[in-house]
């Protein structure tokens, strides 16, 4: 087996890895856009699901209840941000803008005792025949439970929103919430859960970050990709499956400019590390040059507030 | 009839909203198998009360019967539960979903998808409303939705129809199968309450109307028996002015020349114009007629400069190409318009009168000094057109958005006419404007084109242009027919039109001889 194809395997491996906190957080957010909010907060949520995760599974050992740790925190920035902007009526943008502000600082102070602390790695699993395939086999049958579970998030959202009753409501919300209410639906109630979805899904990336990524806990460690998360969502104009290509894009460009730092060419390494963000910015600025699909496809009613009674 | 217990009955409704009361003690009775009309001017309180029969809103006070036994409508789940189906003007649906999907959101237990696909067929077919479940609501018509709307309420095998001003997107001939559709129901023992402020067609339609002032009844009668003159009295409390038609002066120079004018728009939602000609001559007013969708917005952004046109000769004002120019470059050339969103476009909602008065008076009244704002005349003009046009308010610093839809019209329509444009373009000049403003406006258009202004009236309201036009011409699917002299032609032939069975595009020869 010649060096190349040996090197394959572990790119791959990475790159799954790499797409994996992405995933989590586009789709969550996808399902929060689809039902008309737009939560800008998906950073700040992200590190507070960072930094709970990782203290719970210090604390207990159990690196199980570090992702229910996250997903909860998640869960419990995000019904903060709905109370706001559901109930009270806050403006989404300002207000999601804030709430990644106050994760950032929030996230800092839980973490202050936690910084340098080693933790244990997330078991990888082993699928005997499968994984022991040549040069494919560690990559697409030997990560940990949290890869697998990204990737069925992707057909899962999907089938909820595009073959579930709910969803039609949902996406019926999202789209003209006045005649949503009109006809009996319980919009924010129903928004109010989808905020929750995408926070649990934001804490549960954030937790993957803390405990199975980079094991460890430091101050912005998700560094920016809350933000790629919500770009993706757009670039992938709504659609779970899109959100997987865009993710995967984002991860292999991440794995290919490191591995183009390790062979040494003679390139800054900062101009090197910009490269996944410039690649998914420049593929979202060519692909919403399609208005007419954006249109189509983007909620009707997204950022807008609602008034039950206007 | 009288041994069966009334459908609905309505006792003593009253609903309080803050500083308003929009229903004061209203009793109302509704018999199976009738069609009641329900009549009022914007702000009778129709709405509000037809909101608190389908479990929208609450009522403060009163009692609701449903066939004779004391009922709480919780919300519309529950009214749909007791067999009360409501069609809204505005129409509830999702652009982006299909039309069973659409369906499937307003029943309760809609079950799998293509057993309802079957079922929508099924009842489409039986009441004369054609529908395929398959498309998606955004490529309908508007007389297309309004049948997804009546489509999913006959599912629910409906007691009592709510129809809230259904005609006033139709073409006529859309409307008179509507008739039929409604009338069939009626035979079948389905009540339909019909909201309408057209008054011809509740003559036509309505065994019953009950007419609401102020948010109390005023009365009811057999419309049958009444004029359209005697019921809209009832409605308004006096008596009604209506203009009367000036012979027709002498058309002068062309104002507004349209040649040759094609858009192409981003928005897969919008209708493109298709090689649209047309002048409007000073001292005359053309109609532009047709169902809403088919350009009327595309033609109005291109009239005022909201939306560039590549060729700046294909729209000229005054002789002067003018398709490049912006909103303002086109005022100062004379022209004036009026769009058909009157909060957020006609007027900014959270501005008071004068500063709306101020937003487009400047082109052509000394409101502005070198850069600063005159707020003295800016007041004193916002007074002049409320004193001229009769608009109810607490005065110039009242918020635009305080304002009735009637009384912000004639504001709007005032702050352009006082500007004395040579040229005006209106969009749906009376929409949602109760009778008595509705006069004040169409006397106001004519005046102006009797003053010499040429003026374009874009609307779907057919009554409304046969009064106003001196000439009529119909858009349908971005194409523009010849226009027709209103007196010789007849609300049949446009109606036709409105359906687009004219030959597009027109001939060359009316093109050449408005050049």
């Amino acid at each position: 087996m010649s060096a190349e194809l040996a090197l394959l395997g572990p790119i791959l491996a990475a790159m799954l890895a790499a797409a994996t906190p992405l995933l989590f957080a586009a789709l969550g957010e996808l399902v929060v856009e689809k039902s008309g909010v737009l939560n800008l907060g998906v950073e700040g949520m992200m590190l507070v699901g960072a930094v709970c995760g990782f203290a719970v599974a210090v604390q207990t050992g159990s690196s199980t209840l570090g992702f229910v740790a996250g997903a909860a925190a998640g869960a419990g920035m995000a019904a903060l941000f709905g109370v706001l902007t559901l109930l009270l009526l806050a403006n989404q943008v300002a207000t999601g803008l804030a709430l990644t502000l106050f994760g950032v600082g929030l996230s800092a102070l839980i973490g202050q005792g936690f910084v340098g602390i080693p933790i244990a790695d997330v078991p990888e699993l082993y699928i005997p025949g499968l994984t022991d395939l040549p040069v494919i086999g560690k990559a697409l049958f030997g990560q940990d439970a949290l890869v697998y579970l990204a990737l069925a998030a992707v057909p899962a959202v999907h089938w909820f929103l595009y073959a579930t009753r709910k969803g039609l409501i949902l996406r019926a919300v999202g789209e003209n919430h006045a005649a949503a209410h009109a006809l009996g639906y319980k919009v924010v109630r129903i928004r109010f859960l989808a905020v929750l979805f995408g926070g649990a899904m934001s804490g549960m990336a954030g937790a993957y970050l803390s405990l199975d990524y980079t094991p460890m806990w430091a101050e912005g460690i998700s560094a920016g990709r809350g933000w790629i998360a919500l770009a993706l969502v757009v670039f992938a104009t709504w659609k779970p499956g899109r959100v997987l290509l865009g993710a995967w894009l984002f991860g292999g460009v991440t794995i290919a400019q490191l591995h183009v730092q390790g062979l040494g060419i003679d390139i800054p390494s900062q101009l090197l590390s910009m490269l996944p963000y410039l690649a998914t910015v420049i593929v979202l600025v060519v692909i919403s040059r399609d208005v007419a699909r954006i249109r189509l496809n983007a909620p009707a009613s997204l950022g807008k507030v609602f008034h039950p009674d206007a | 009839m009288s041994s069966l217990p009334h459908r609905l009955e309505l006792r003593g409704i009253t609903k309080r909203f803050p500083g308003c009361l929009a229903n004061d003690k209203v009793d109302l009775v509704l018999k199976p198998g009738e069609i009641h009309a329900l009549l009022g001017e914007n702000g009778a309180g129709k709405s509000t009360l037809v909101k608190i029969i389908y479990g929208v809103l609450h009522a403060d006070a009163g009692q609701i019967l449903w066939n004779g036994h004391d009922t709480r409508i919780p919300d519309p789940a529950g009214a749909r539960r007791l067999g009360i189906g409501m069609v809204f003007q505005h129409f509830s649906l999702f652009d982006t979903l299909t039309v069973a999907e659409n369906i499937s959101l307003g029943l309760d237990q809609p079950g799998p998808m293509d057993a309802l696909s079957v079922r929508i067929a099924e009842v489409s077919e039986r009441y004369g409303l054609s529908l395929d479940p398959r498309r998606h609501v955004h490529n309908l018509s508007v007389g297309e939705r309004q049948r997804v709307e009546i489509v999913r309420c006959l599912l629910q095998d409906p007691k009592l129809l709510i129809m809230d001003e259904p005609t006033s997107v139709l073409t006529p001939q859309e409307a008179t199968r509507l008739f039929e559709t409604l009338r069939r129901l009626a035979a079948e023992g389905c009540t339909i309450l019909y909201i309408s402020h057209k008054l011809e067609e509740i003559r036509a339609l309505c065994d019953t109307a009950t007419v609401l002032r102020g948010g109390r009844v005023v009365g009811s009668c057999d419309p049958r028996k009444e004029t359209a003159r005697s019921l809209a009295e009832m409605m308004i409390g006096t008596e009604l002015s209506t203009p009367e038609r000036l012979p027709q002066g002498e058309a002068g120079a062309p104002k507004l020349q349209v040649r040759h004018l094609s858009t192409t728009s981003d928005n897969p939602f919008a209708t493109n114009l298709k090689d649209v000609s047309f002048e409007v001559r000073a001292g005359e007013i053309l109609g532009i007629a047709g169902v809403a969708g088919n350009g009327q917005a595309e033609l109005m952004a291109a009239l005022s400069g909201e939306a560039l046109v590549p060729d700046p000769a294909s729209v000229a004002i005054e002789g002067r190409p003018a398709g490049h120019l912006g909103p303002r470059e086109r005022r100062l050339l004379g022209l004036a318009f009026v769009p058909e969103e009157r909060l957020g476009r006609g007027a900014v909602p959270e501005l008071s009168l004068s500063e709306n008065a101020l937003l487009s008076g400047y082109a052509r009244e000394p409101l502005v000094r070198s850069g600063l704002v005159h707020f003295g005349r800016a007041r004193s003009y916002a007074e002049r057109i409320i004193g001229a046009f009769n608009v109810v308010t607490h005065g110039h610093r009242a918020e635009a958005r305080s304002l009735s839809g009637g009384n912000l019209q004639k504001f709007i329509i005032g702050r352009e006419i006082l500007q004395k444009p040579r040229l005006l373009v209106v969009g749906q000049p009376t929409w949602g404007v109760d009778a008595g403003a509705a006069a004040a406006i169409h006397r106001a258009l004519i005046d102006l084109a009797r003053s010499g202004a040429a003026v374009l009236v874009i609307s779907q309201d057919l009554d409304e242009l046969f009064v106003l036009s001196d000439r009529i011409a119909v858009l349908f699917h971005g194409h523009l027919s010849e226009s027709r002299p209103t007196h010789h032609t007849s609300v049949e032939e446009i109606g036709l039109l409105m359906g687009g069975l004219f030959n597009h595009p027109p001939d060359e020869d009316e093109v050449d001889r408005a050049v």
